[in-house]
């Protein structure tokens, strides 16, 4: 696996670099948004680690940039005041965001599942987590085998967020896939029906484990990934 | 008093001093037979010279002028003309202009004094806020700063013989000290934003329950010393208020209880809507505090005297102005029969969920014409007992 790493803090490089080599990732580091851009076409990665701070360019085109062409997965590198600038490098097509501080642990699951949903093609019928089953064909939804009753929405909200196990959506994204376009400012309606299924799906409704809250940004779905 | 004075508009000061100067004259004027017009230049006199005590310059000097002339016109024979006919009257007219203004330019020079004492006080107030200030933060930032280099030193030794368990152990403590900095660099651009008058709220629709999971997850590791026993009303609707300033306040004082409250405390969080208003509070079993450390616990770099953890004062006021700017409050007591108990009150709408239920089922309506979730679209013949799947 070849990630490409684009920061312009020789910091941050050298620590990505030999905490992705210790993990057996090959990397490639640029420090330029330019540099990045031509390493990206000549040599294209599996994955790209991209800081939104860059010198020449703003990230958020760069990102733009890559996505005119380029499939693979992309995590963002932030600061943690930026949550507006996340939702943005999210809606404009990154897979993922990590912010400074970021642990090493949490670095490598998200590296490992931005890479599954790049790979994943969509075709399950299927979707497991732990006792949580979800059928896509027979459109059911059972605990510990028990069928679980859901609302059409509940049910909706429930497969978008699975489908997309590990990934941020922003809570834009979700309330226009499942409510439409004209939605994307009624929140309330997220937060009561992600309370409802919570109360539904989860062991323990005040510590989530299946829906998590990424807080101003939108919600993840559990990760399957095993340290 | 006096300081209420200072504020009034030139305008009020100019129009209550020439007023109080007419008063004094017309009451002067009715008892002129009885003490003589003499007299009654020391009364305006004494009159201007009061003033002189609570106005500003300007206002003074015209009082003075007017007087003046009144006595001249109504008073000095005689009458009802500018004429003064004795020598002896156009001294004491003189006279009574210079004591007048000089009691007037006196005063003003004295007040100007004043207010460059005011002036100089206020600045070295500030300046001992800000020399408070650095000398927290930068011993706030040498003591992370310190273990980081000192750890990271003893690990880069080629000739050391440190144990694994002691590596692992100097690895963990930069990592605590490197989050410590960045706790610190969070507080900072915090205080900044509550100092600049910037701080803007955005309310959007918010989940209780996320609310207080939200800073327990962020402290997942300091808490795992501490038992957490929740109680949240079972009901509570999804409120409007300010997601991120409301978990910083909840992390700050819920990352203090894991500083200050010794180990294997017990920190109950409970939180119940009543009234259009959100009540979160967070008792401990600790120490709790002393009668002067309630009182100050809330201002700006107040450190209690437990001083073994560290830190810059600024978490608990952070606490306040982002409590505060949500027209919230917050308090803290002891609680019975050991610790402390903080408790936030934030005014809150909730949302109506009767006529929101009817509204997103609209939505739903329509969102089947948009085919976005062709695989959860139901045929209309079937709608009727779609709600069930």
């Amino acid at each position: 696996m070849n990630i490409l790493i684009i920061d312009d803090e020789v910091q941050i490089r050298k620590l990505l670099e030999i905490t992705l080599n210790s993990y057996d990732y090959n990397t490639m580091s640029a420090a330029t948004a330019k540099e990045g851009i031509s390493f990206s076409v000549v040599h294209p990665p599996d994955l790209i680690i991209l800081d939104l701070g860059l010198p020449d360019d703003d990230g958020q085109n760069v990102l733009k940039k890559l996505r005119e062409w380029y499939l693979g997965a992309i995590i963002i590198l932030s600061v943690r005041s930026s949550e507006e600038d996340i939702v943005k490098a999210l809606d404009n097509g990154a897979n993922d965001f990590l912010t400074k501080p970021f642990r090493t642990g949490e670095l490598l699951a998200r590296i490992r599942m931005a890479l599954r949903q790049t790979q994943n093609l969509n075709t399950v019928q299927k979707l497991e987590f732990d006792n949580l089953s979800i059928d896509l064909t027979a459109r059911t939804v059972t605990i510990d085998n028990e069928p679980l009753k859901l609302t059409a929405t509940e049910y909706s909200l429930l497969t978008l967020l699975a489908k997309n196990d590990g990934k941020v959506l922003t809570h834009q994204y979700i309330l226009k896939q499942i409510w439409g376009p004209g939605y994307t400012q009624q929140s309330q309606y997220l937060r009561v029906f992600v309370g409802q299924l919570r109360k539904k799906i989860e062991p323990n409704p005040n510590s989530p484990k299946f829906i998590l809250t990424e807080s101003g940004i939108g919600y993840r779905f559990c990760t399957k990934v095993e340290e | 008093m006096k300081l209420d004075f200072f504020k009034q508009s030139i305008f009020k000061q100019f129009v209550v001093s020439n007023l109080s100067v007419i008063i004094v004259s017309l009451i002067c004027f009715a008892g002129v037979d009885l003490i003589g017009y003499r007299s009654v230049a020391l009364l305006l006199l004494a009159t201007v010279s009061i003033l002189s005590m609570f106005f500003t310059l300007y206002p003074v000097l015209t009082a003075a002028t007017l007087s003046a002339l009144v006595w001249d016109f109504f008073f000095i024979p005689p009458h009802f003309t500018f004429h003064v006919s004795s020598s002896e009257d156009v001294l004491l007219l003189l006279m009574y202009f210079v004591i007048a203004l000089v009691n007037g330019v006196l005063t003003s020079k004295v007040r100007a004094l004043e207010k460059l004492e005011l002036q100089k006080e206020e600045r070295s107030n500030t300046l001992k806020l800000y020399k408070t200030l650095f000398n927290s933060i930068s011993h706030e930032l040498r003591t992370p700063i310190a273990t980081i280099v000192g750890a990271s030193d003893n690990l880069l030794q080629k000739d050391s013989n440190i144990t694994e368990t002691d590596k692992t152990k100097l690895f963990g403590e930069i990592s605590i000290a490197a989050f410590r900095l960045n706790r610190l660099v969070d507080n900072l651009l915090n205080m900044q934003r509550l100092e600049s008058g910037i701080l803007s709220i955005n309310p959007d629709w918010c989940d209780v329950n996320e609310l207080i999971n939200s800073p327990l997850k962020r402290l997942e590791s300091e808490l795992t010393t501490h038992n957490v026993v929740l109680k949240i009303q079972e009901d509570i609707p999804v409120l409007k208020f300010d997601f991120g300033l409301i978990e910083q306040a909840l992390f700050n004082i819920l990352h203090n209880e894991t500083l200050y409250t010794p180990t294997d405390s017990t920190i109950e969080i409970s939180a119940g809507y009543n009234k259009n208003t959100l009540t979160i509070s967070i008792a401990d079993n600790g120490k709790g505090f002393t009668d002067e450390e309630l009182k100050l616990l809330f201002s700006k770099f107040y450190r209690s005297s437990v001083k073994t953890a560290g830190g810059t004062g600024l978490g608990l006021s952070i606490v306040k102005g982002f409590i505060e700017a949500h027209e919230g409050k917050v308090k803290v007591e002891n609680n019975v029969p050991t610790g402390a108990k903080f408790t936030i009150e934030i005014p809150s709408e909730a949302l109506e969920l009767n006529d929101f239920m009817d509204f997103s089922e609209m939505a739903i309506k329509k969102n089947a014409e948009y085919e976005i979730l062709s695989d959860v679209y139901i045929p209309k013949e079937k709608k009727k007992n779609s709600e069930e799947i």
